[in-house]
């Protein structure tokens, strides 16, 4: 058997109880019909389920007459879910073969030849396409068949999955009511006036006198009722286009209920990735909002009005690695509009992804430890809603003369690979540890702390050279000095600069504290003698009475601003 | 039925109670087994062991100490590993081109910029509860010792078990001592005077010469941010760096004799006894810190 048709029953409803299940899971098994119309006055019903028609409801009915049916729900149409739902089945098809067909909006037929050998018998391939579509939030009928005809119309015509050996087309269409073969109106009143109610009459009708009657749609039919038809597949381009999105009937405020329809919307978009076997590596989010109250009331022209909507709100989420868990982006998207939230109520939704193939990786046994992807942008994320968005990351040195330029960059650490054996690794490392042996050994390089922004400070300069030094309100005296390091640049723009820069140690004095002349560590308390030796002019007396402090700065003056400035400090 | 019945029973049962939450609850736990890590600074690996693992490691000392030095250090040799490591910037005071001077792969480090403690305190906690990091900063070096105080114990105590079992190190770095027990290795360090060259005062145009040690004359240039940039040096000196101190506060790990066997296949996990030496004041180290700069010959 070569080709299998996937239709969706009652299909207007089915994509409104599949946007809406995850709010109301109890909705499908509910009587529903929906609505559509220009204005309120003009809703009539367009669509509704079986049971919602068992209870009398028909098409065409007007919302007032449907609403007097007790326990009938009632929906608006949605464009927007008919179009997510169709999109899904396309995805449910492909996720099996590449040769499909978009027969309908509710119906797909695949080529399913040659399948077996990879995904198992007929019967294992239509229960998969049911799976895949359960998961995408669909129930669907599977008909497989070796013709094109005979799978579309087993497919509309048998609830669940139906298999139709070669040869066999015939009789298993011939129980189906005519009506499945969508016969135009005129020819399907005439076979109910002969009498003509399955496919299997229509089939035993004898073809000159059908077509003396009917024509060739009366012979067409007849030959769809045999099951005999036979055309050829018209295949589908593939496309990856994965957005959802859904109309809200009230504008929502807060980010808790939209959450939950963004949630419900990356539900279906995860399922329907996972059935293209892909993830999703960028997310966008778009939001239609609602205009203000004062444009709804202005009966300017459609364009003037047009220009004062508040427009539309849009985030793009770029993913470091492609991911399809639908609660981790939740939480992702969560925590994006907590830090930049839409200026005025949503009235509708879109969720977009582009697709990539998803990371398959397997970490090394002897690698460093690395922070889960997944987790790492979660953290990410919440830091950035902690400390503010451009505050945390990855720090860059810029190329350019200034001093302490640097720009924060996405942090998108390197993971080794698990290129070398551990043998190889071990050997690596030992090698490394008998050329450390040899070296002589490295000294930490000198660390230096910021201010930011740069601390305004007093100088005394003697000879042109920085001699005593007023930082936060304390007098030090300059032990040593070097420099000046004189750069400029940009001059061209405002946020030129030209700066004279010192290496600076200078030495506090703290009166209220008397000197700890037993430190064990002779670093911060100088006593007089090593000042001496370092050939420091000190008072004896003072030197040994009180506290002393060395502290390097690098400081410089600023011509443009003609202040002094600490820029910071060796630590 | 037999003692030993009974209690293979008994250990059944706490063992079934306590599945998916304890794993092998009724096993001896060696916890003299400690992973340890290089600080990147020969002189403290001898004197502390290394960075453990899965610890609370605090270094405190005052302004210009060399505690950001030694941060640094233990940053770059972590980098260089291919370890991913996270620094909370109390004070918004790190410097990336001394960190890149330092050997410091920036890719590998994740800079969070925080203006007070509570934000640091808080950001510290998500990058614990992600997990994964080699080395997880904490740096409350400008923040004021009394602010630092006012943080409840408890919270200490909370990262140091969250850390626990994990391969991460948590560094906390700080004006005062504050993490008292929860730290497992605690560090003072102390500053000396800087180390000064003196340079020819000569000056031909712009720039001047320094006397190497070979009576060459040279060009002194700082390494600017962007690695080409040219500073011209007039006269004077130049700060050629610092010595520290660093002393032993209180660690858990023994030092004196740490006998290195090497088990695993990357040869960080040493055997170490735990002897609690609170109180006693062990050998202090010196280490030197200096300046990178770069000499050129000129004419």
């Amino acid at each position: 058997m070569g080709f299998a048709a996937i239709y969706v029953p009652e299909f207007m409803v089915q994509a409104v109880v599949r946007a809406e299940s995850r709010a109301e899971p109890g909705l499908r098994e509910r009587a529903i019909a929906l609505i559509d119309g220009n204005a309120p006055p003009l809703f009539s019903v367009v669509a509704a389920n079986a049971r919602a028609l068992a209870t009398g409801i028909f098409l065409g009915m007007t919302k007032a007459n449907a609403a007097q049916f007790v326990g009938v729900e009632i929906r608006a149409r949605s464009v927007a879910a008919e179009k997510a739902a169709h999109a899904a089945l396309r995805d449910v098809g492909w996720s099996v073969s590449p040769r499909m067909e978009e027969t309908a909006a509710d119906l797909v037929i695949l080529d399913i030849a040659g399948l077996s050998s990879l995904l198992g018998p007929e019967e294992t391939i239509a229960e998969l396409l049911v799976a895949r579509a359960g998961e995408c939030g669909l129930r669907v009928n599977v008909a497989i068949a070796e013709n094109i005809s005979a799978a579309e119309i087993a497919a509309r015509g048998f609830a669940g999955i139906t298999l139709i050996a070669a040869g066999e087309e015939a009789s298993r269409i011939g129980e189906l009511p005519v009506t499945v073969l969508s016969p135009p109106e005129e020819i399907a009143e005439t076979l109910a006036l002969w009498g003509i109610k399955t496919c299997a009459a229509l089939a035993r009708l004898p073809v000159p006198q059908l077509s003396e009657r009917l024509g060739q749609a009366g012979v067409q039919l007849r030959t769809l009722a045999r099951g005999a038809a036979s055309r050829a597949l018209v295949v589908a381009e593939t496309e990856l286009v994965f957005e959802e999105e859904m109309e809200l009937d009230d504008a929502v405020e807060e980010l808790e209920p939209l959450s939950f329809v963004l949630g419900r919307l990356l539900d279906q978009l995860c399922a329907r990735l996972t059935a293209r076997a892909l993830a999703a590596s960028l997310l966008r989010v778009r939001f239609d909002l609602q205009p203000a109250f004062e444009n709804a009331l202005d009966v300017r022209t459609e364009v003037v009005r047009a220009k004062n909507m508040p427009g539309i709100y849009e985030r793009v989420m770029q993913l470091p690695v492609p991911m399809r868990d639908a609660k981790l982006l939740l939480k992702l998207l969560r925590l994006r509009l907590q830090g930049s939230p839409p200026g005025a109520p949503i009235v509708k939704v879109l969720v977009a992804a582009e697709a990539s193939r998803p990371r398959i990786t397997q970490r090394g046994l002897f690698l460093p430890s690395f922070p889960d992807v997944e987790k790492l942008e979660l953290t990410l994320a919440r830091l950035a809603g902690v400390v503010g968005e451009g505050n945390v990351g990855s720090a860059e040195v810029v190329d350019t003369h200034r001093p302490g330029e640097f720009r924060m960059g996405k942090f998108l650490p390197v993971q080794e690979e698990a290129k070398d054996s551990p043998r190889k690794k071990a050997a690596k490392k030992r090698s490394s540890e008998i050329v450390e042996k040899h070296l002589p050994n490295h000294s930490a390089a000198m660390s230096f702390r910021v201010f930011r922004p740069p601390l305004p400070i007093h100088v005394n300069s003697r000879e042109g050279r920085p001699a005593e030094v007023f930082v936060q309100g304390r007098r030090s005296e300059v032990c040593k000095a070097s420099g000046p390091w004189r750069t400029s640049g940009e001059w061209w723009r405002e946020e030129q600069w030209n700066e004279d820069e010192w290496d600076l140690e200078v030495r506090f004095v703290d009166k209220s504290r008397k000197a700890q002349t037993q430190s064990p560590c002779a670093g911060t308390f100088q006593t007089a003698k090593h000042l001496q030796q370092k050939g420091v002019p000190t008072n004896g007396a003072q030197t040994e009475k009180f506290e002393e402090e060395f502290r390097r700065y690098r400081i410089y003056f600023d011509a443009v601003r003609q202040g002094w400035f600490a820029r910071g400090m060796y630590d | 039925m037999p003692i030993s019945s009974r209690v293979a029973a008994l250990r059944l049962q706490v063992e079934t109670a306590l599945a998916g939450r304890v794993v092998a609850p009724l096993e001896y736990r060696d916890r003299s087994v400690v992973e340890v890590a290089s600080t990147g600074i020969a002189e403290i690996d001898e004197l502390t062991g290394g960075l453990p693992r899965g610890c609370l490691t605090e270094v405190f000392g005052g302004a210009g100490s060399g505690r950001t030095s030694l941060l640094l250090a233990a940053l770059a040799a972590r980098t260089r590993e291919g370890e991913v490591c996270a620094l909370v910037d109390g004070r918004d005071a790190f410097d990336p081109a001394a960190a890149l001077a330092a050997g410091v792969n920036l890719r590998q480090l994740l800079w969070v910029r925080c203006k007070n403690i509570e934000q640091a305190l808080r950001a510290t906690d998500l990058l614990i509860q992600g997990g994964g990091f080699g080395l997880l900063a904490l740096d409350l070096s400008d923040a004021a010792p009394r602010v630092v105080r006012q943080v409840q114990p408890n919270v200490w105590f909370r990262f140091r078990r969250a850390v626990e079992g994990t391969a991460t190190i948590l560094f906390l770095l700080g004006q005062e001592s504050h993490a008292k027990t929860c730290a497992s290795l605690v560090l003072r360090v102390e500053g000396q005077a800087g180390v000064w060259r003196e340079t020819s005062s000569e000056t031909s145009h712009e720039a001047s010469h320094a006397i190497d040690s070979e009576e060459q004359p040279i060009l002194a240039v700082r390494s600017s941010p962007g690695g080409r940039g040219k500073n011209v040096h007039a006269a004077g000196c130049l700060l050629e760096g610092t010595k520290s101190w660093a002393e032993v506060v209180r660690s858990r790990m023994q030092t004196e004799d740490a006998r290195a066997h090497d088990r695993s296949m990357t040869g960080r996990v040493l055997s170490i006894d735990v002897r609690k030496m609170d109180g006693k004041r062990m050998d202090a180290a010196e280490f030197a810190i200096k300046t990178e700069w770069n000499y050129l010959c000129g004419d």
